[in-house]
């Protein structure tokens, strides 16, 4: 699964990110790496982006970026 | 002489650091007024410098765009990498880098702490808002972190400027220290290929940054990088032999750098920096789940907007209109006081006219990036572009276009430098190319005008036509934008999607110094930038409508009343003979003639040559027309949007030596149209000019927006005259 598919509060550990640009090295940047720890916080009124918690501080980010992420959830 | 010795041997400090760090906080702290603003040469950032002294050391600190990473992806970080690199020429290189970390988000911080750390320039970690962490319960240890990393920590609080001392100290300290050994980040095949490439950068191997650079190099896609080492193609042949050799062995080298230095992080500040187990509902969490609630969030946001709106428009009219008024009683008090003549009227209607059209802007300026610091420095600016990204990706663009857009339909100037707030910069042009489109309240004296004197005052239930006509006229612009910014999207400005990845931090009370002191800089800045153009724009105008000027017209206009009514003549006609004699010379003036000229371009809009010479007038600003027009049909130049007078004029006039009337409902919506397309403003294409670096863009403007201005009269008037 991906992290677009995660529900509020559900924790997951991300494995990979798809892709080889600037969108890419952008989120790694951010600190959203294979083998950290995320948590779905919110998403905006509309639909789209989301709100994640990485790292220990909040960091939002497109559906579209997010499908790039493949995660596996915590319990 | 003192000052001169004191910068000779000034110590170099750049401060860098993530965005919401605090930085602003800290350089203010350290320099209090000791700090100016400027530009760097070539490009629209700004190059932010301040001084301090401390045990009768001088240290100069340079303030860098704040950047999540030193992988250059904007003209802001290439600037910042230069300056790092000692490779900006109007800088000196930095004696001692100081990082500003926010200590609640250490992990993320450290990320450009490490890649800072491999220029081998002594580094100073300032660790901010120690106080606020220490509430969320996150434990750091400073000492032994310190030591693990190899780099000296202070903890500070730059709001209540606590621990400003010891920073100085620990700069003072660094400087005098020896130099960092930079050790290892990457896997053995990438530290190998650096190697290699430092070789092609640095073959005697005297630059200390060498080793930096090779790193860059390797690691950066895009080719920005490129743009500061210059065509060197062996070097470069080097790098894709890297690169190629690296992809041999599946290292994948978007990846390699983040993971590799986030590993690092993890091991360094493992033990030594504790975040509670189980996170305590912050304030943060719950103002968020507020304001970023799906009816809460969209009603707050919805207040806020309608707030700041209502500000600019409003609350910026007073000030606007005292700006106003100064300017016609010092231009009275002049006139008064001066012969009449071409001296006089260059005084009073070029420059006393030029410096208030520049000025006039001030408020609106003022108000707006006063809200924008307040939002900016309280976290919500962030939560802004977060509800209306989807919203705005529609047409292409992101949430943080929102704001910038909202704004210019008070005025499009404060709009345009609002759009630094978009990192991206196709994004921003787009945004700034959109943003004339928006309504400005300058177009709303042409509207009422124009509505007040054509517009049938119908009701049909609740709803006026004359207001129905100017919300259209409002809805013009936006329906023109959405079209406009795909096909710029499509044509001229290409290219993938930028990310939107973006931090949500902390919400906290604004700093007021560092809002006053911003606002305060972007009004200045616009004086400094577009206020010279600007009266020079106005002042060729006031050539244009005053040259030639020979006394013969009045002296006939005279003799004809003289002969009419012999004696002394009293105010009224003394008025009245004023009046006509400001017409008549208008109409013989050199900006007539350009309005006669263009007249047959302009026939297919049912305009005159009045109007197309009140149309050239207003391109300094659009809100001229109407005052032209006043002279024009001798009313007089106090004519305003309210007077009657300009309207039973307009509504009488003819086309020459016919009876046929030049204005009629068709003719008024297209002229109505015609100006909430255009862009009549000159203020607007020099702002645009400065923050874009050059005229192309500003030129492109000018030239989309007529077309789309002259079309969209053309449908107008030639459709409404078949209802006519």
């Amino acid at each position: 699964m991906t992290l677009d598919d995660l529900s509020l509060g559900q924790r997951a550990k991300v494995l990979e990110i798809a892709g080889d640009d600037s969108i890419t090295a952008r989120i790694m940047e951010m600190g959203l790496t294979p083998g950290c720890e995320t948590c779905l916080i919110g998403t905006a009124p509309l639909g789209d982006p989301i709100e994640i918690q990485v790292r220990n501080y909040r960091l939002s980010l497109r559906k579209s970026e997010a499908a790039r992420i493949s995660i596996e959830l915590i319990d | 002489m003192m000052v001169t010795q004191v910068a000779q041997s000034a110590v170099t400090v750049a401060l860098v650091g993530n965005p919401n760090t605090g930085k602003s906080t800290v350089f203010n702290a350290l320099c209090g007024m000791n700090q100016r603003v400027g530009n760097y040469p070539g490009v629209t950032v700004e190059k932010k410098l301040g001084r301090f002294e401390f045990e009768q050391q001088a240290y100069q600190l340079i303030d860098l765009p704040g950047t999540y990473s030193l992988a250059p992806k904007s003209p802001d970080e290439i600037v910042a990498l230069k300056v790092l690199l000692g490779l900006q020429p109007d800088v000196a290189t930095p004696d001692v880098i100081v990082c500003i970390v926010d200590a609640n988000n250490l992990e993320r911080n450290l990320f450009l702490v490490s890649q800072i750390t491999d220029l081998g320039i002594p580094v100073v970690l300032a660790l901010n808002m120690i106080d606020v962490a220490k509430n969320n319960d996150v434990v750091i240890l400073a000492e032994p972190l310190s030591r693990r990393l190899d780099v000296p920590i202070v903890e500070i609080q730059a709001n209540r400027k606590k621990g400003l001392d010891e920073l100085k100290r620990a700069i003072s300290e660094a400087h005098t220290g020896q130099r960092p050994v930079v050790g290892h980040q990457f896997p053995d095949a990438v530290e190998s290929e650096i190697d290699r490439i430092r070789e092609a950068v640095d073959p005697l191997g005297n630059n200390p940054r060498s080793r930096f650079l090779a790193q860059r190099l390797l690691l950066d896609g895009g080719g920005l990088i490129q743009l500061i080492t210059g065509p060197d193609a062996a070097l470069l042949d080097q790098v894709n032999q890297s690169r190629q050799s690296l992809s041999q062995q599946n290292i994948q080298l978007t990846a390699v750098e983040s993971i590799s230095r986030y590993q690092n992080i993890q091991r360094l500040i493992h033990g030594v920096v504790k975040h509670p187990a189980q996170r305590s509902t912050s304030l943060t969490d719950r103002l968020d789940w507020m304001l970023t609630h799906k009816l809460w969030g969209s009603l707050a946001f919805f207040l806020l907007m309608m707030i700041i709106f209502q500000a600019i428009f409003s609350w910026a009219e007073p000030v606007m209109n005292f700006v106003d008024g100064s300017v016609s009683v010092l231009g009275e008090q002049v006139a008064a006081g001066m012969p009449p003549g071409a001296l006089r009227s260059l005084l009073v209607n070029g420059v006393i006219a030029g410096v208030g059209s520049v000025i006039i802007f001030l408020p609106q300026i003022f108000i707006l990036f006063l809200f924008i610091g307040i939002l900016e420095d309280c976290g919500y600016m962030a939560r802004a572009a977060y509800l209306m990204d989807k919203l705005m990706s529609r047409v292409g663009l992101s949430g943080k276009s929102f704001i910038p857009l909202l704004s210019s339909f008070a005025c499009a100037i404060p709009g345009i430098m609002a759009t630094r707030v978009i990192e991206n910069h196709r994004d921003r042009l787009i945004t700034m190319l959109l943003a004339p489109l928006m309504s400005c309240s300058a177009r709303l004296p042409i509207y009422i005008l124009l509505i007040a004197a054509f517009v049938p005052n119908l009701a049909f239930g609740w709803f006026g036509l004359q207001a129905m006509v100017m919300l259209a006229m409002y809805l013009v612009g936006v329906l023109v934008a959405i079209p406009v910014a795909w096909i710029l999207r499509k044509t001229l400005l290409t290219g993938e999607t930028p990310p939107f990845v973006m931090e949500l931090p902390e919400y906290k009370f604004p700093s007021i110094t560092t809002v006053m002191r911003r606002t305060w800089e972007q009004g200045m800045a616009f004086l400094r930038r577009a206020g010279t153009v600007i009266f020079a724009v106005a002042i060729v105008v006031w050539a244009l409508s005053y040259f030639p000027h020979p006394p013969g017209v009045e002296s006939s206009i005279r003799d004809r009343y003289a002969g009419s009514n012999a004696g002394p003549v009293d105010k009224q006609v003394e008025d009245v003979i004023g009046r006509e004699v400001a017409s008549a010379y208008l109409q013989q003036s050199l900006l007539a003639r350009m309005g006669r000229i263009i007249e047959p371009a302009v026939r297919p809009l049912g305009w005159d040559w009045k109007v197309a010479s009140a149309v050239i007038a207003s391109f300094p600003a659009r809100e001229v027309v109407v005052g032209t027009l006043g002279v024009l049909y001798s009313v007089g130049e106090d004519a305003d949007e309210g007077s009657t007078t300009l309207r039973e004029k307009l509504r009488s006039a003819t086309w020459n030596g016919t009876d046929r009337k030049v204005f009629n409902l068709p003719v008024a919506l297209g002229l109505m149209v015609f100006f909430a397309l255009c862009a009549q403003c000159v203020s607007t294409l020099v702002v645009m000019a400065k923050e874009t670096g050059g005229y192309r863009w500003p030129v492109f403007t000018f030239v989309y927006m007529t077309t789309l201005a002259y079309l969209g009269a053309l449908v107008t008037y030639q459709v409404g005259m078949m209802f006519m």
